[in-house]
């Protein structure tokens, strides 16, 4: 089955979306992080979405629900690299994500990542 | 009323040459050639009525709206186009039409001479079709322009909002003047846009220059924010005027979460603490 | 106003959803539109193209290129032939669900463009039509 592949960095995980997503793609997705955060332990995990041109209610809810998954499996999520236009989109639809963090790269993701695991 | 006589459209059709030379000087005459190279224009008006006398021919000359002359319509609107991204006027644009009166009607008083009756009524026949054309060209030629001017309504509005950058990873918009919702909207597009290429981790919005918001741009200042949030960056809003905080508190819009200060530099000097930078004089 | 071209999309699985925004995102780059109503558009298509498949269980989307005046516009229409929807007002309400979505989608996706028109009528189906112009 087509699956997004999810990278271990030390005690990150890493996902990047660069496919065009159906729904059950990003249920899978879901189902597979939160599968490696209790296995590996994770302490944060990084969404990379810069190579997304749209996200909709489906993968704004997916997000939402990683972020809240994570979060009670003691992990922080970072979601990075969202383009002007669908950040825009976002807003318009009545999706803002709250509670969700946010970084502009992966560069600045994983700092704050470390950050936050740091002050725990 | 009756149509153009196939007789009329006979002579059209043998006297080409002439009909084409006598056009081109009067066009030359009445000035709409400025700008147009001479193998253009050559090439334009043999076109234009080799069409003509095909739309004569599958379609009657009373209704130019008819499908038997969309091949003429459609080269109007090209030439028209054409016409006004040259900057030429609609005056220089209908006179390429006009133009052909003079030569068509002295080949119809020639070849008429004999009826005066039916030379009255080809020559409102025919000057029905040219003015009929020339006001096709002329609405075409219309909506030409105002493409040209939309767009450079756009341009404008994207030069009228610079987005400077205040310290390395600390981007300004100072807006100035009344905001319309148009207006915001393309600001703060190129705002998020300039986060992305710059990677610039905060963004101060200054309003001290202007005078009122109302509820579509408040509206559209808080989604920017929120936008912003979303990319990864954060926003400041500096300058809120009292009369601005009085608009915003009156229309009950939530500014939770939204960090405002009193001026640019309380914003630049929070920025800056952010980033971990402090600023100090050189003894 | 004239139409430039017309074509039609199936959306009976979830790879059509895909699919439809695919061929939304085309047209649209066609139509010469900037990228932020682009993404806007391709976001509304994604919304009703899934209630389509969902709640409609399966229809199609009609396309159609506009030309009027100095403007481009691309128009959409999502139909189906499922069970309709009995309360409009509700199903246009923000976070208003019968399924298990956010209940963004309807009033989302109407957010999103410039024109939007629902129609229908319970047993019969619902026929979204949706327009943005450059």
């Amino acid at each position: 089955m087509e699956r997004i592949p999810i990278l271990q960095m030390g005690n990150f995980l890493l996902v990047t979306i660069q496919v065009d997503m159906h729904d059950q793609l990003a249920l899978t997705l879901q189902d597979d992080l939160s599968e490696r955060i209790s296995r590996t332990s994770a302490r944060g995990v990084l969404i990379d979405i810069s190579a997304l041109d749209m996200v909709d209610s489906f993968i704004g809810r997916m997000i939402g629900t990683i972020s809240g998954l994570s979060k009670i499996m003691d992990a922080q999520t970072v979601l990075v690299g969202m383009q002007p236009a669908v950040a825009i989109t976002l807003v318009e639809l009545g999706l803002t994500l709250p509670g969700v963090s946010t970084a502009l790269n992966v560069e600045r993701g994983m700092k704050l990542l470390q950050d936050r695991v740091r002050e725990q | 009323m009756a149509a153009l006589q196939t007789t009329t459209l006979n002579a059209m059709k043998t006297n080409q040459a002439q009909l084409l030379a006598d056009w081109a000087h009067g066009l030359e005459t009445s000035g709409a050639t400025r700008n147009i190279k001479e193998l253009d224009l050559k090439q334009q008006t043999s076109e234009f009525l080799q069409l003509i006398i095909a739309g004569l021919e599958n379609g009657n000359s009373q209704n130019v709206a008819a499908p038997g002359w969309d091949e003429i319509r459609q080269f109007l609107e090209k030439l028209s186009h054409s016409r006004a991204l040259l900057g030429q006027d609609s005056q220089q644009t209908a006179s390429f039409i006009f133009a052909l009166k003079g030569p068509l009607f002295a080949l119809l008083q020639n070849h008429y001479q004999d009826d005066p009756a039916l030379l009255a009524e080809q020559l409102w026949e025919a000057s029905e079709l040219l003015d009929a054309l020339g006001m096709h060209t002329i609405r075409t030629f219309q909506k030409s322009r105002e493409a040209v001017i939309k767009r450079q309504q756009e341009e404008l509005l994207e030069l009228s909002t610079p987005v400077v950058k205040l310290w390395d990873g600390v981007l300004a918009l100072p807006m100035i003047g009344t905001l319309d919702s148009q207006r915001t909207q393309v600001v703060m597009e190129s705002l998020l846009q300039r986060i992305v290429d710059t990677g610039s981790e905060i963004a101060i919005i200054d309003i001290t220059g202007v005078p009122t918001v109302d509820t579509l741009v408040a509206q559209h200042l808080l989604k920017t924010v929120t936008a912003i949030r979303l990319m990864g960056a954060d926003c400041i809003i500096s300058g809120v005027r009292p009369q601005i905080a009085q608009t915003i508190v009156h229309l009950g819009l939530d500014l939770q979460g939204v960090v405002t200060k009193a001026n640019l530099a309380d914003a630049l000097k929070l920025a800056l603490t952010r980033l971990g930078i402090t600023v100090s004089k050189a003894d | 106003m004239t139409v430039r071209s017309i074509g039609s999309q199936p959306i009976q699985i979830e790879q059509d959803v895909v699919l439809a925004r695919q061929m939304a995102r085309k047209l649209a780059q066609e139509c010469g539109m900037r990228l932020i109503d682009l993404t806007k558009l391709v976001t509304a298509v994604s919304e009703l193209a899934r209630n389509t498949m969902v709640y409609g269980g399966g229809g199609d989307m009609d396309w159609q290129i506009l030309d009027e005046d100095a403007r481009t516009g691309l128009r959409l229409v999502f139909r189906d032939e499922g069970p309709g929807i009995p309360d409009i007002k509700l199903a246009m309400t923000d976070g208003w669900t019968s399924g298990s979505g956010l209940g963004l989608g309807l009033t989302g996706a109407k957010r999103l463009v410039e024109e939007f028109e629902l129609d229908t009528e319970p047993g019969k189906g619902t026929r979204i039509t949706i327009t943005r112009w450059t």
